[in-house]
């Protein structure tokens, strides 16, 4: 692709030299299983937010019980079978999803807002800033991240809201240690310095110019990070921390579905395949874009 | 002398770390919304039984007295009593730590064996039908909730061919026919020494499961950074050097490109001891193993604050220090670390 802009034949108007991003997006199509990953991720994402219109049995969804017809086996009415309490259990992964994929995504996403800003002003200011803010990323990161993240979850108590706090805990250091690298070498640079020395405020440089120039490595990061994110929300609904019965999630659904595992491994075993599909799919994705953002990697006719 | 003050320098930020860590398992500890004196006086206490539970753990003092008393017992070994079985942890630590170790260890070793290999392989043949496949089985094992591995692996090799057990570090029959003698604690060690072999041949059966599960991750996480690895040092003026003159290919790859990898190899050793720890909770649920992620686990159901901060506590701990003797390996191999 890199070649169709090289070629280009220098016509009557100038040809539009293609941004960073738009190469990044135009190396990352060409990414088969990565494409495919992007239609997996779809249609978990739509069925999560349609999921009271796309299961005949909205309320089982949701919680309700339905005793006389637990444990059958998947069938025509039933396509993944009923658990333990008779609910459908394709009804139940549609719910589950809408907790496991806001995880992943919230969780990302606090990341960022938290470690984002303190790189970029340890990385901008160095010196002591940077001592202090760098020492305590050293501390978060020297912790086990699923033990400071089940310790954090059961101080705050379970539910949803505490478990994602509790694992963007253990996760804005990563992003801290990224964007900090990214601002040293960039503080260098003349755009920075030339508005330096017309006195722009240094937290409006941060903002306006600092940030919106790592915001591609940060975007290939978060991708990378969101299917970590996912499993680790899964194993600590697994734990019994996160949402709380009746509420579904694709973890609290395998640790509920394990002791009939053996004998009846469809409910537990429809929650794992979701999981692993999604989290795969982002792994695919994440590394198709880190490929594609890389200028080594990038020429690859994959 | 350069070496040797990198040495001291990062032997104090370990320590300075270690600090750290201890206020924030100390402050995580503090924000619990539950009433930990409650939990400590049993099912429906008195007001009464609340006020001296609350003086018995201290929680009546001020916040910094309480982290200097908690401060100088840990430095003591005194690690606190757990609140559900008011036995002390320290001494519930010494029981489930070796189990969860032999665990760890073996998947690290897992790690090493057969994720390296692969991933050289893979980086080296890049490209190829194996790199492909190698590729896709990596991706997938970082891709894989392992609590779910573990019921898949024991609904096929447990429920269907029954070969391995479903759990557990032993069974109950070579318990009570062959008991080990505890030693170390290591059950493959004590076995090996005092000559029970059929306790090991037990214990080897039952360890199967679990380790795999245990090192897939690692497996995977060892086989992606040496490839990636790999391809790098191939693609190095040296590299390219060697085969301009003519060498082949396979003294480039084993002489001159895998002595460069021996750094990465002790970074995923670290990694795969990181991971290790942290998915062995999960692990042990699963297959009913009586370590330290089922002594936390139990103590999260039951709120058991003391128990998870210092399981926190000291896992962390040697977390730091298995880090800290790789990086000091890494400087002593690597000339360009020590100029950091």
């Amino acid at each position: 692709m890199t070649t169709t802009t090289l070629s280009a034949e220098p016509a009557a108007s100038p040809p539009a030299v293609p941004s960073e991003r738009q190469l990044i997006l135009r190396a990352f199509r060409q990414d088969k299983l990565a494409m495919l990953g992007v239609l997996v991720i779809v249609f978990f994402v739509l069925t999560s937010i349609f999921a009271p219109l796309l299961t005949p049995y909205p309320a089982q969804g949701a919680g309700a019980p339905n005793i006389i017809e637990k444990f059958k086996a998947p069938g025509a009415e039933h396509p993944l079978g009923t658990d333990y309490l008779g609910r459908d259990v394709l009804a139940r992964i549609f719910y589950g999803g809408r907790s496991s994929l806001t995880t992943g995504f919230l969780v990302v996403f606090l990341a960022v807002l938290i470690g984002a800003p303190l790189g970029a002003i340890a990385g901008y200011f160095g010196g002591r800033v940077d001592d202090v803010i760098m020492r305590i990323t050293d501390v978060f990161l020297s912790f086990p991240p699923l033990l400071l993240a089940i310790a954090i979850a059961t101080a705050l108590g379970s539910g949803f809201v505490n478990t994602m706090i509790a694992i963007a805990i253990t996760w804005w250091p990563w992003y801290t240690r990224l964007v900090r690298a990214q601002t040293v070498s960039l503080r260098e640079r003349y755009f920075i310095e030339a508005a330096r020395s017309i006195g722009v405020p240094s937290f409006k440089i941060i903002a306006t110019h600092i940030l919106p120039n790592v915001l591609t490595p940060i975007l290939v990061q978060g991708t990378m990070d969101l299917g970590s994110a996912i499993l680790t929300g899964a194993a600590i609904n697994f734990i019994g921390l996160g949402v709380q019965p009746p509420q579904a999630d694709w973890g609290n659904m395998i640790s509920q579905g394990r002791i009939y595992f053996m004998e009846r491994p469809w409910f537990a075993g429809s929650a794992g395949v979701a999981i692993f599909l999604v989290v795969l799919s982002f792994n695919l994705i994440g590394d198709a874009l880190r490929d594609a953002a890389d200028p080594r990697t990038r020429r690859g006719e994959a | 002398m350069q070496r040797f003050e990198y040495l001291i320098k990062r032997f104090i930020l370990a320590i300075v770390v270690i600090l750290s860590v201890m206020v924030l398992t100390f402050f995580i500890s503090r924000v619990l919304p539950s009433d930990p004196a409650a939990a400590w006086a049993g099912s429906h206490p008195t007001a009464e039984q609340i006020a001296i539970a609350n003086q018995r753990l201290g929680l009546d003092q001020p916040l910094h007295v309480q982290f200097w008393r908690y401060f100088t017992s840990v430095l003591q070994g005194d690690l606190g009593t757990s609140l559900q079985t008011k036995q002390p942890i320290a001494r519930d630590l010494r029981t489930y730590l070796p189990a969860t170790m032999e665990l760890v260890f073996c998947a690290m070793l897992l790690a090493v064996v057969v994720g390296i290999p692969l991933g050289v392989l893979s980086g080296a043949y890049k490209g190829s039908f194996f790199d492909h496949l190698t590729r896709l089985v990596s991706i997938s094992g970082v891709s894989i909730p392992t609590f779910w591995l573990g019921l898949l692996l024991q609904l096929f090799f447990f429920s269907q061919l029954k070969i391995l057990p479903l759990g557990s570090r032993i069974s109950t029959a070579t318990a009570i026919n062959n008991p080990v003698t505890q030693l170390t604690g290591f059950y493959l060690i004590d076995t090996a020494v005092t000559g029970n072999w059929a306790a090991f041949k037990d214990t080897l059966l039952h360890l199967v499961l679990p380790a795999c599960t245990l090192a897939t991750y690692p497996v995977a996480l060892a086989i992606r950074m040496t490839r990636s690895n790999i391809i790098e040092v191939l693609s190095e003026k040296y590299i390219l050097a060697a085969r301009i003159t003519g060498l082949p290919r396979r003294t480039i790859l084993f002489d001159l490109a895998l002595k460069n990898a021996i750094i990465p190899t002790i970074t995923v050793l670290g990694l795969s001891f990181a991971y290790s720890l942290t998915g062995d909770i999960l692990i042990e649920i699963i297959y009913s193993w009586p370590g330290l992620g089922s002594y936390i686990t139990g103590a999260v159901l039951a709120i058991d604050f003391p128990v998870i901060v210092s399981v926190t506590l000291f896992v962390t701990v040697i977390y730091v220090f298995i880090n800290l003797i790789l990086d000091l390996l890494q400087a002593m191999l690597d000339p360009r670390v020590s100029l950091e």
